[in-house]
């Protein structure tokens, strides 16, 4: 069989941990790979070792690519050779065009001076072979988030690119884009694109992937043949987590009480754009012990909705009114929201919810700062048993709590901004995509502390992109669609194809109102 | 929770000195290069620098960098930059001029400068935090408004300070101890200044201090140790906080053989101490380093970094006149061009000792170390005699030689 790259006993140590231990991997010509595995197994250090951002000689081991020993040093030498990655967090310059942001550092130039005729049209012949409707002069910015991806991937062939990388495609689009996506990826293969796809996504792999290999601890410790049909979702799981997970959610006996939060009549414009209304006229209720979902397409509001009811840190003229426990509630500031036992985990952990920088003891504090002080003044030992309390028994992962929380994956990470919020002990939790790009075994982790959260009496909001989810750790659903609330159901009755109808029904109605949101779930 | 008071195996076996000081190199590089400068600058003048005469000036001219660099530290800290604080340092000493010209009382003269440096930060920074202008913008613009301002009320002339006025910076505690000194060591002025007297107070203060830093350095140790997170080797720990007490009673031996401790130091430890402990062990400094860090996640936490910046930058406000006060009262007079690229040289001190230009990052004690860089320097090299040129010359390499220093060290680190 012919082989396009072999990695040979890969082992890449960091100060104190041994990222890889041992790794081989054989990738065959005009496959599709997928690297599986659970955060912090070593994914991505092994792609980047062989993409070059770890050089030759900052790991021990072998790298065959294309029947020859190659030593690479920098990316520039493996994108020459046409093996090109496309990182988790896209790396396009927002203010640029797309034909600017495809040629850049590689423009169709003679003697320096650019030659932006070409650049445009072969950005248009790029374009339409990854399926992107879009002029190449568009800015970046003006795109979603799926259609930048398509951008890198147009940048991608724009460099002949012979084995193509790509580290949780994803993991931040929606389920129409996620599917032009993954197409792409099977169309790549019949002109003969080798690709290497990391993924949390197993029903994904499932439809394309042709090998599976799967890494645990630093460890490759199975390759399995996908296209022999012998291989389920839970072999995969099973390898992934060392154990087979029975259920991926676990099992709750809600206990519902009181009323805990109302809102009424809700409504926000978008921050720039006050002809949009980001929300429209949105009324729910959540109930002490428990668990509801908002369900909807990326860019319903729900985000939108989130955040402005938690003191108003999105939007503008809100209007509505917020009960808790039966009084009305003032959350026109964050600190208010906080005090009235609101607390807001972010979609975006990296951005808004930690400082990487610091570590996992002073981060974990930080909404609530005051009970760990004494007059002002900050008890570092009161602080360091809270980090490490949570530490147990929210089970981060990390060398000691003294880590700066930028080197920890992306689930210990989720897990340091809910101990943020669990040590504020706030009565009702909303949670943005609380399991957004981590792995299976950290969600049923998360989905452990959800269902320990209500069971202590609080209330819990999820919204989530990914129904499944929704559906197997809610009480009760809200759909959400362009803003507005189009339908609520009991979990019990729910299925993904009644939420899908709900959502897709609205979609057929006439507008009367406009948003951001629509725009882009209308194009998209 | 009580469970995670107890200590860890982590935290109880210290790793081998090399290997930690590797890992701290950044905190101990600054260290390090200082004492290597001091070191390089007092043999290279045959001692001149460490004689208590020149020591004393040595302080009293970086006396007011210290105490501006302590706000600007907090300042880059949050995220921003202050180049006003120059020209605020100039126009608070004009306003002191003429205010004590116009017979106004001295002490009533320094609350209202104080009180005036507060406004005119808080001025600033009512832009900065609620209005979103960025800091360059605003304190640039400070900067030309306030060096108009001094000219201004100074009609252009210099104004001279009355004696009362100028002690505040250039008289010494004095000696509790009288003549004890050359009773009991049966000298006068023991080898290294041959006109004065010894000053037991001062070696005294310098043998307490350095007994009290022995002390709180154990105390704070042992608490450490208590929670399992020792990382420091124990044989790293006694080098380096007996080279501290070594060095502050070497310095205090040293004052002693001229006025003993100027009045000037005293202020400025208090200043330093203060600042330090707000910022390593208060809630606001907490939120000072999460605001520079990431403000988005700082504000989503409930922090009012609007708030914490306008206070940041009051503060700076309030430092800068009294980096002021201190400014003309060493020199005894007000002039136009006073503080003229002062800015510049506190902004290097807070680079130099470590602060990242992004933000969140930075000590107070760095920041000082820092400033005491550049004043050792500058002091060393007119002894030499290196010509003016070459001093800023060389001074500029060291801001970035110590960036790139810093750069790399936090590139190896990731």
């Amino acid at each position: 069989m012919d082989a396009i790259l072999e990695m040979r006993s890969i082992t890449k140590e960091f100060p104190g941990v041994k990222a890889l231990n041992n790794v081989s991997m054989k990738v065959r010509r005009g496959e599709i790979h997928a690297l599986c595995g659970e955060n912090g197994a070593g994914k991505s250090t092994l792609m980047k070792i062989l993409s070059g951002v770890y050089p030759h000689g900052a790991f021990d081991g072998e790298i065959i690519y294309e029947g020859q020993p190659r030593a690479y040093r920098g990316i520039a030498e493996t994108e020459a050779d046409g093996i090109i990655i496309i990182h988790q967090e896209l790396a396009l310059a927002p203010l640029l065009s797309i034909a600017e942001n495809i040629f850049l550092g590689n423009e169709c130039a003679s003697r320096g001076i650019v030659n932006w005729n070409e650049t445009r049209e072969r950005t248009a012949k790029l374009l339409e072979r990854v399926g992107l409707k879009e002029k190449p002069d568009t800015l970046v910015d003006d795109l979603g988030l799926g259609k930048q991806q398509l951008v890198e991937i147009a940048k991608a062939l724009s460099k002949k690119v012979k084995l193509l990388i790509l580290d949780e495609p994803t993991s931040s689009l929606n389920d129409a884009d996620s599917d032009a996506l993954l197409d792409l990826l099977v169309e790549f293969r019949s002109q003969g694109i080798t690709s290497i796809m990391i993924s949390h996504k197993l029903n994904e792999l499932s439809r394309i992937a042709d090998t599976v290999t799967v890494l645990r601890d630093g460890a490759a410790v199975a390759t399995m043949d996908y296209r022999s049909g012998r291989v389920t979702e839970d072999d995969i799981v099973r390898e992934m987590v060392g154990r087979s997970l029975e259920d991926r959610y676990p099992p709750r006996a809600p206990k519902i009480g009181d009323t805990a939060m109302e809102v009424r009549n809700w409504s926000v414009r978008h921050p720039l754009h006050s002809e949009w209304l980001s929300v429209d006229n949105v009324s729910f209720n959540v109930r002490k012990g428990e668990v509801i979902g908002v369900a909807g397409l990326m860019g319903a509001g729900r985000t939108e909705l989130a955040m402005s009811i938690f003191g108003g840190s999105y939007g503008r003229d809100i209007k509505g009114e917020v009960w808790i426990n039966g009084k009305r509630a003032n959350v026109s500031t964050i600190p208010r929201a906080i005090k009235a036992g609101l607390a807001y985990v972010t979609e975006d952990r990296k951005g808004l919810g930690l400082v990487l920088d610091q570590s996992i003891r002073r981060n974990v504090p930080l909404a609530n700062l005051d009970a760990i002080a004494q007059n002002g003044v900050v008890s570092e030992a009161r602080e360091q048993a809270v980090a490490e309390a949570y530490r147990d028994k929210l089970r981060i992962r990390c060398s000691s709590v003294e880590q700066e929380t930028v080197n920890l994956s992306g689930g210990n990470q989720q897990k340091v901004v809910l101990s943020k919020w669990l040590f504020a002990d706030p009565e009702i939790l909303i949670l943005d995509e609380p399991t957004r790009g981590i792995d299976v075994g950290a969600k049923y982790e998360i989905y452990t502390i959800i269902r320990d959260l209500a069971a202590a009496g609080r209330a819990v909001v999820v919204i989530s992109s990914e129904m499944p989810e929704l559906l197997g750790v809610t009480d009760r659903i809200y759909v959400m669609n362009e803003g507005r609330f189009v339908g609520e159901l009991p979990t019990a009755e729910a299925t993904q194809e009644k939420i899908m109808s709900l959502i897709v029904k609205t979609k057929e109605e006439p507008q009367h109102a406009t948003s951001s949101v629509q725009m882009e779930s209308a194009h998209g | 929770m009580a469970d995670a008071t107890l200590a860890n195996a982590e935290g109880a076996a210290a790793p081998s000195a090399v290997a930690f000081i590797k890992k701290h190199m950044r905190e101990y590089g600054i260290l390090v290069a200082f004492l290597a400068i001091f070191s390089f600058f007092a043999i290279a003048t045959g001692g001149d620098l460490l004689r208590p005469f020149n020591l004393t000036k040595v302080i009293e001219q970086q006396s007011f960098i210290i105490v501006m660099s302590v706000g600007m530290l907090m300042v880059i800290v949050s995220g921003h930059i202050d180049l006003s604080v120059g020209s605020v340092l100039g126009f608070i000493g004009g306003l002191a001029a003429v205010l004590i010209s116009s017979g106004l009382d001295y002490r009533i003269t320094i609350v209202v400068c104080l009180a005036a440096g507060a406004l005119i930060g808080a001025m600033q920074g009512f832009w900065i935090a609620y209005f979103k202008i960025p800091s360059f913008i605003v304190t640039l613009a400070g900067m030309l408004v306030f060096k108009g301002l001094t000219l201004g009320i100074l009609s252009g002339s210099s104004i001279g300070l009355p004696a009362e006025f100028k002690s505040l910076t250039t008289t010494f505690v004095p000696d509790l101890f009288g003549d004890f000194g050359k009773t009991v060591l049966g000298k006068d002025g023991i080898g290294l200044h041959p006109y004065s007297r010894f000053n037991t107070l001062s070696l005294l203060a310098g043998i307490v201090c350095a007994a009290l830093i022995a002390f709180s350095a154990a105390y704070s140790r042992k608490l450490k140790a208590k929670r399992g997170v020792v990382d420091e080797p124990f044989s790293l720990f006694v080098i380096k906080t007996s080279l501290i007490c070594f060095a502050v009673v070497g310095f205090g031996y040293l004052l002693a053989g001229w006025k003993g401790l100027p009045n000037i130091l005293i202020l400025m430890a208090l200043v330093v101490g203060v600042y330090h402990f707000i910022t390593q062990h208060t809630t606001v400094g907490r939120r000072v380093y999460a605001v520079g860090g990431n403000e988005k996640a700082a504000k989503l936490s409930g922090i009012n970094s609007e708030r914490l910046t306008f206070l940041v930058f009051a503060n700076m406000g309030f430092l800068a006149a009294l980096g002021g006060l201190i400014y003309a009262a060493r020199f005894g007079v007000a002039e136009p061009k006073a503080g003229e690229t002062l800015e510049l040289d506190i902004i290097a001190a807070v680079f130099i000792g470590g602060a990242s230009m992004s933000g969140g990052v930075g000590t107070v004690i760095g920041a000082v170390i820092g400033a005491l860089i550049m004043g050792v320097m500058n002091n060393g090299m007119l002894l030499l005699g290196v010509e003016i040129q070459w001093q800023q010359v060389i001074k500029g390499a060291l801001l970035l030689a110590a960036v790139i220093f810093d750069v790399l060290n936090k590139k190896k680190a990731t």
